[in-house]
């Protein structure tokens, strides 16, 4: 069977299990509409979490950035996962406890005060619509590789089937078929690194051949690939890191604080059915997404690995010179996957020196014997780019695998980003209709209406968010970034403060969450132009790029969360202290008896 | 607050700062500012920063999670304030 037929296969099925699984776990009322009325297992509750959580940005992206970055890709698998061991302790438990459905209603209610729940939609709305636009464009690109149709019907076909299974089934219906997409996407992840580890080191675990040596060879694989890499001028794999130790460490930061403040992973935690659960979901959660997180760090290096081993065949193997005139690949000779992949324009060859070979070397290095040698070859620059997010779905191709693990591979990359995109719009549905529409506009509405307006505010965002995926205003990496600065410098400190400062009133969280999203944005609209519109960004104003101690904007999300902490604790000094009920709530938050089902009421 | 109740909150404080305390020396501690020095410890092929960075800080922390589920139900059961 040819590539095709099976990627049509398989991706089929997978499609028809989620719709399936949509139509038997139909939402009946508002509890199991937002919180899958509060009984799902822990276990399973993780699985969904982490489906949930990998977006295409974790499955597709984060492995290709590893690879190139070395060392230093380690932030996102330190970030990423570091923010479960804040979300355990300092927020799932009492979020659990307190028992609404919504983080809006937590922060309205804690904060005894409308605006402070309206802010906090806000801030909910501009995370998650920006976090959804990137998903949607994974969708695109994934559709158009595999499917053989254009990005913008991948765009289409995504948007419809989203809708389906998000409006029909609810937080329940989105729960099962997230453990199904789960299923699916970690297979499809582990199955391709498996193969590659086992041709590279005869380790069939990845986590453990990443650390063993080369076949048939007396060294460690990294120790070979710091060598090879070093060797064509690019930094050191295992030290190279990302711009500076500081922008390192604040990055982290950031991302950590960012995955514990995203509204979308935060009410996860609201479908269990204890306290006590809650605690442990945020674990299983976490070993589901390390099986896929410890294993990215093997993909990178492998495939980095395998990528020299085409274009410079006997390097890696046989300790060839990449620098002799036999050693590249002839550019007519490259294999089949790199024709394919530059039909989609990720992966460019260019024939610079007209010696009908491929060379692949940092031909900006700083490392003058490197330079010295590739002007001694007669090389003219580097000929080959590779766009980082090929690498997770070239690799099984790369390594020459069979036609099944690379449909696979396809089902895996979709389900990540249909999943990641369902909890989203769950997010988006239930502030708007919950927080926005039941809570300041019609409190009175019924709640057959309630669910109609959710449903509606879902196809709403599916519709603006597929139409910025169409027409993304210039970023991909970027909005993922904005998503996590927003989330760490507005809603988490205004939670954590909601159940750690008794005294915290409604005046210093309001002034918080503003002074830190107002910080953020300001920063990084600095560097990306405002709303990312091209042309408007005024770097002069901040004193150019990275003018803030040479933090990347990425990275800004953690000084944003110092300015919100900052601000209201000043604010709630100058003012008075929250009234006695609300203290005493917040005293009943803090432990787990009394803890009841979840419901919605005000 | 009462008593029990002040005793119950300063317990659960004192857990969660011990698991911080290990959460940041393992992320930010090994795997970032001290990483340079580690990676002259070899832990198989591994130089011990880039393990920590890459893998041994997302170990650590599915081990902090599951410790503070189990100290946190037992100091519930404790102070009597466990869900039924």
């Amino acid at each position: 069977m040819d590539l095709q037929t099976t990627t049509y296969l398989v991706v089929g099925a997978s499609f028809a299990l989620y719709i399936g699984i949509a139509i038997w776990a139909r939402a009946g009322s508002t509890s199991e509409f937002y919180v899958a009325g509060g009984g799902v297992h822990p276990v399973m509750n993780g699985m969904a979490t982490a489906a949930d959580w990998m977006s295409a940005a974790s499955f597709i992206s984060m492995a290709g950035l590893i690879s190139n970055m070395g060392y230093g890709g380690g932030l996102f698998l330190m970030g990423w996962t570091g923010g479960y061991v804040l979300l355990a302790m300092l927020l799932a438990p009492y979020l659990r406890k307190f028992g609404k459905f919504t983080v809006p209603q937590f922060i309205g209610d804690r904060f005894y005060s409308k605006s402070a729940s309206t802010v906090a939609v806000l801030c909910l709305l501009t995370a998650s619509l920006t976090y959804i636009i990137g998903q949607m464009t994974g969708v695109g690109v994934a559709f158009s590789r595999f499917l053989g149709v254009s990005s913008d019907t991948g765009i289409y076909i995504g948007q419809a089937i989203v809708f389906m299974y998000a409006v029909f089934g609810g937080m329940k219906g989105i729960t099962y078929t997230q453990v199904a997409q789960y299923i699916v996407l970690i297979s499809a992840y582990i199955i391709p690194a498996i193969f590659i580890s086992l041709q590279l080191t005869g380790n069939p675990i990845p986590q453990l051949g990443l650390g063993s040596n080369i076949v048939g060879q007396d060294i460690s694989l990294l120790a070979k690939l710091d060598q090879v890499v070093t060797d064509l001028g690019f930094g050191k794999y295992t030290t190279s890191t990302a711009g500076s130790t500081l922008n390192m460490f604040v990055y982290t930061m950031s991302l950590m604080i960012g995955t514990a403040g995203l509204p979308h992973v935060i009410m996860r935690f609201f479908t269990v059915p204890k306290v006590s659960d809650a605690r442990s979901s945020a674990g299983w959660a976490l070993i589901f997404i390390a099986l896929l997180y410890t294993t990215a760090p093997a993909v990178a290096a492998m495939a980095k690995t395998n990528l020299i081993r085409t274009i410079t065949p006997g390097v890696v193997m046989n300790n060839a010179d990449p620098f002799a005139p036999e050693s590249q690949i002839k550019a007519d000779e490259r294999p089949d996957w790199m024709k394919r992949w530059e039909k989609t324009g990720l992966l460019k060859f260019e024939d610079k020196n007209g010696d009908g070979r491929i060379q692949y070397y940092n031909d900006k290095t700083k490392n003058p014997e490197v330079l010295k040698k590739a002007e001694a070859a007669g090389w003219k620059g580097n000929e080959l780019t590779v766009n980082a997010d090929i690498i997770v779905l070239a690799n099984p191709e790369i390594a020459l695998l069979p036609n099944w693990v690379i449909a696979l591979v396809a089902a895996g990359g979709l389900a990540a980003a249909l999943s990641t995109a369902a909890g989203l719009l769950m997010a988006i549905s239930s502030a708007v209709s919950h927080d926005l529409v039941k809570g300041v506009f019609a409190p009175d509405i019924s709640e057959k209406n309630e669910l109609l307006a959710g449903k509606i505010a879902m196809a709403v965002a599916i519709v603006i968010s597929g139409w910025l995926g169409l027409n993304p205003p210039g970023f991909a990496a970027g909005t993922v970034a904005l998503a996590f600065g927003i989330a760490a410098s507005s809603l988490f400190p205004a939670i954590m403060m909601g159940i750690f400062s008794k005294k915290m009133n409604k005046e210093g969280a309001i002034a918080g969450m503003l002074a830190g999203l107002f910080v953020t944005l300001f920063y990084v609209f600095a560097h990306k132009g405002i709303f990312f519109i091209k042309g408007t960004d005024f770097l002069p104003m901040i004193g150019g790029a990275n003018s803030f101690f040479g933090i990347t904007p990425e990275a800004f999300g953690a000084i944003g969360a110092c300015v919100n902490f900052a601000v209201a604790f000043v604010v709630d000094k100058m003012t008075k202290e929250p009234p006695e009920h609300i203290q005493a709530m917040v005293e009943n938050v803090r432990i787990p008896r009394g803890s009841k089902a979840v419901d919605g009421a005000h | 607050m009462d008593d029990s109740g002040k005793a119950y909150w300063s317990a659960t404080l004192g857990l969660l700062t011990k698991i911080l305390i290990i959460w940041f020396l393992v992320s930010f501690g090994a795997g970032i500012l001290f990483a340079p020095m580690l990676n002259n410890i070899m832990l198989g092929g591994y130089p011990l920063g880039f393990w920590f960075a890459q893998q041994g800080s997302i170990y650590i922390f599915i081990a902090l999670i599951f410790w503070y589920k189990a100290a946190m139900d037992k100091i519930d059961r404790q102070f009597d304030v466990h869900e039924e």
